[in-house]
């Protein structure tokens, strides 16, 4: 099964002021499946997924070197279009950010932004967007109200809505499931496995349940340090690092 | 032990009692020194005439011209700062990053512009009405009034900004929209309440300054017709009428602060109304 590589990581470092972030990281990430990085609290995770679409330019003091790349082409290069970089990617967060705006307009504004302004147009495509994550039903007598009157779980199908909106490629997922109930969270989850079939997804989790239900590819960090990456199965059954063999079965990891 | 802690407590909680009273207290005694010692001077012919001649010496008259003078005043300087501030806070916090040097100046220089007295803005007026060649007028209070009450918005709207949450601006970063666009189709949206609320307060410190139109707006009885022409304030025709030594023109005066007063109350009475209409997208 080797699939071609959506974004390919090469020797990845990132530096907060003094602080080594991310150390080194070369990893492979393949096309229309999802990859999960898993690992415990502050080794750096985030940060990797805010590299992709470069939201880390907006981070203070911050330095980076090695590079990423996103179709083949290098994103931290000064030729690179940022916003079309962004638009290639749907970002989910930990909690679903909500724009200060109605649903209709919280799912219109990516492609406003982009220059759609037929409005029949941008009908057409919140309804298909709110029905492709199931929210359709039970918006559409009130696509005009506030989208922060909804509840958290249909903000965060609201936000995947959003996103897909825009007709990414990739569906960056950092924690997307960590503000929610064990239902909603269980519908996000099953439209990740649906959308594997057209969409690259990258998921940031520390559940590893929930990376064992979902992942196609699995990336382990810990402290900045890629330990160790490989197909799901191969990386949850027979994992090669003593690291990974201890988090994979719940214990403390001992440093070498 | 536990016995001289609850006393401790309880010092500082009648402290801190004492010293909300003082404020609300002052407040409130101001608001009704100026009820009791205008409203028996305020009548109709107050409110819609201009003074004719001899008014400031007891004779016939009202003080149109003044609120007239002053609505025009207050309205045009704070959408004049309006149109400075937005543009600067946004630049300060949607352009500029958190730790950087040039921000931590620019507000520097904002509280120390805020700390200046009014009388000093209203020299500084009077020095660039006679470098641009005109004379005291609407247009040269207007531009002092704006300088005066800038610094007052600025730092309100900043404080504002500063709330959005981070994530917030990512997620729109995210979507592939400009630094423009996020600032005027989503943190615009989001502060709007708190913006209008820095604004009317600029308006309300604005229309009732004194020292700062003393040598720039001039005065006149006649209506505001120019921007060109000297204009009457009612902090100016109170301030006038205070200073005779005439009762019945004093307690005027006091008519005259009332009026002020009102119109200050009005506007920030139906801010908080109206504020509950647009409140209804805000994320909390």
């Amino acid at each position: 099964m080797e699939a071609k590589s959506h974004i390919k990581v090469r020797n990845l470092n990132v530096y907060y002021g003094s602080a080594h972030i991310l150390k080194d990281i070369t990893i492979d990430i393949p096309e229309k499946k999802i990859t999960a990085i898993i690992g415990p609290s502050g080794c750096g995770k985030t940060t990797l997924l805010k590299c992709f679409n470069r939201l880390i330019d907006l981070q203070d003091n911050v330095m980076l070197t090695g590079q990423v790349f996103v179709d083949d082409t290098d994103i931290f290069d000064n030729s690179t279009e940022v916003i079309q970089l962004r638009k290639k990617m749907g970002l989910l967060f930990q909690k679903p950010q909500i724009l200060p705006m109605s649903i209709y307009d919280n799912v219109a504004y990516g492609p406003r932004i982009h220059g759609l302004k037929n409005n029949k147009k941008l009908s057409e495509i919140v309804q298909h967007y709110l029905q492709e994550v199931s929210l359709w039903e039970e918006v559409k007598d009130r696509l005009h109200d506030s989208a922060a009157r909804l509840s958290v779980g249909q903000q965060q199908r609201l936000c995947l809505a959003r996103g897909l909106a825009n007709e990414p490629e990739i569906v960056l997922g950092d924690e997307p499931t960590y503000a929610l109930d064990p239902i909603s969270a269980e519908k996000i989850e099953k439209k990740f496995l649906e959308l594997r079939k057209n969409y690259t997804i990258v998921l940031v989790t520390h559940i590893l349940r929930q990376a064992k239900r979902l992942a196609d590819y699995v990336v382990f960090l810990y402290l900045g340090n890629l330990i160790e990456q490989g197909p799901a199965e191969e990386v949850f059954s027979n994992p090669r690092d003593s690291k990974t063999q201890s988090y994979l079965s719940g214990q403390f990891i001992t440093s070498a | 032990m536990i016995k001289r802690r609850k006393l401790v407590e309880l010092f500082f909680v009648s402290l801190m009692k004492v010293a909300t009273f003082i404020v609300v207290g002052s407040l409130f005694y101001i608001i009704i020194t100026i009820f009791i010692k205008g409203l028996p001077a305020i009548n109709l012919a107050m409110l819609i005439q201009t003074p004719k001649g001899g008014y400031y010496l007891g004779k016939e008259g009202g003080i149109l011209n003044a609120i007239l003078g002053s609505l025009l005043l207050g309205i045009s300087s704070s959408l004049l700062a309006l149109m400075i501030s937005l543009p600067i806070v946004f630049y300060l916090n949607i352009y500029l990053k958190k730790a950087s040097r040039f921000a931590l100046i620019i507000r520097f220089s904002f509280d120390v512009l805020f700390g200046i007295p009014s009388i000093v803005y209203g020299a500084f007026g009077f020095t660039l009405m006679m470098f641009m060649g005109i004379q005291a007028s609407l247009l040269a209070a207007i531009i002092t009034v704006a300088l005066l009450i800038l610094p007052i918005m600025t730092r309100s709207m900043d404080e504002i900004l500063k709330t959005v949450p981070f994530e917030l601006k990512e997620i729109s970063y995210a979507l592939g929209a400009t630094k423009l666009e996020t600032s005027l189709k989503v943190i615009l949206r989001q502060t709007f309440p708190g913006i209008l609320t820095a604004f009317l307060i600029s308006f309300g410190r604005g229309i009732s300054d004194a020292a700062s139109v003393l040598f720039t707006a001039g005065f006149t009885d006649l209506l505001p017709y120019s921007l060109f022409k000297p204009v009457a304030t009612l902090p100016l025709a109170i301030f006038f009428q205070l200073a005779t030594p005439f009762p019945e023109v004093q307690q005027r005066g006091y008519a005259a602060a009332l009026v002020l007063t009102i119109i200050i109350l009005i506007v920030s009475i139906g801010s908080r109304i109206s504020l509950k209409k647009f409140t209804r997208q805000v994320l909390k």
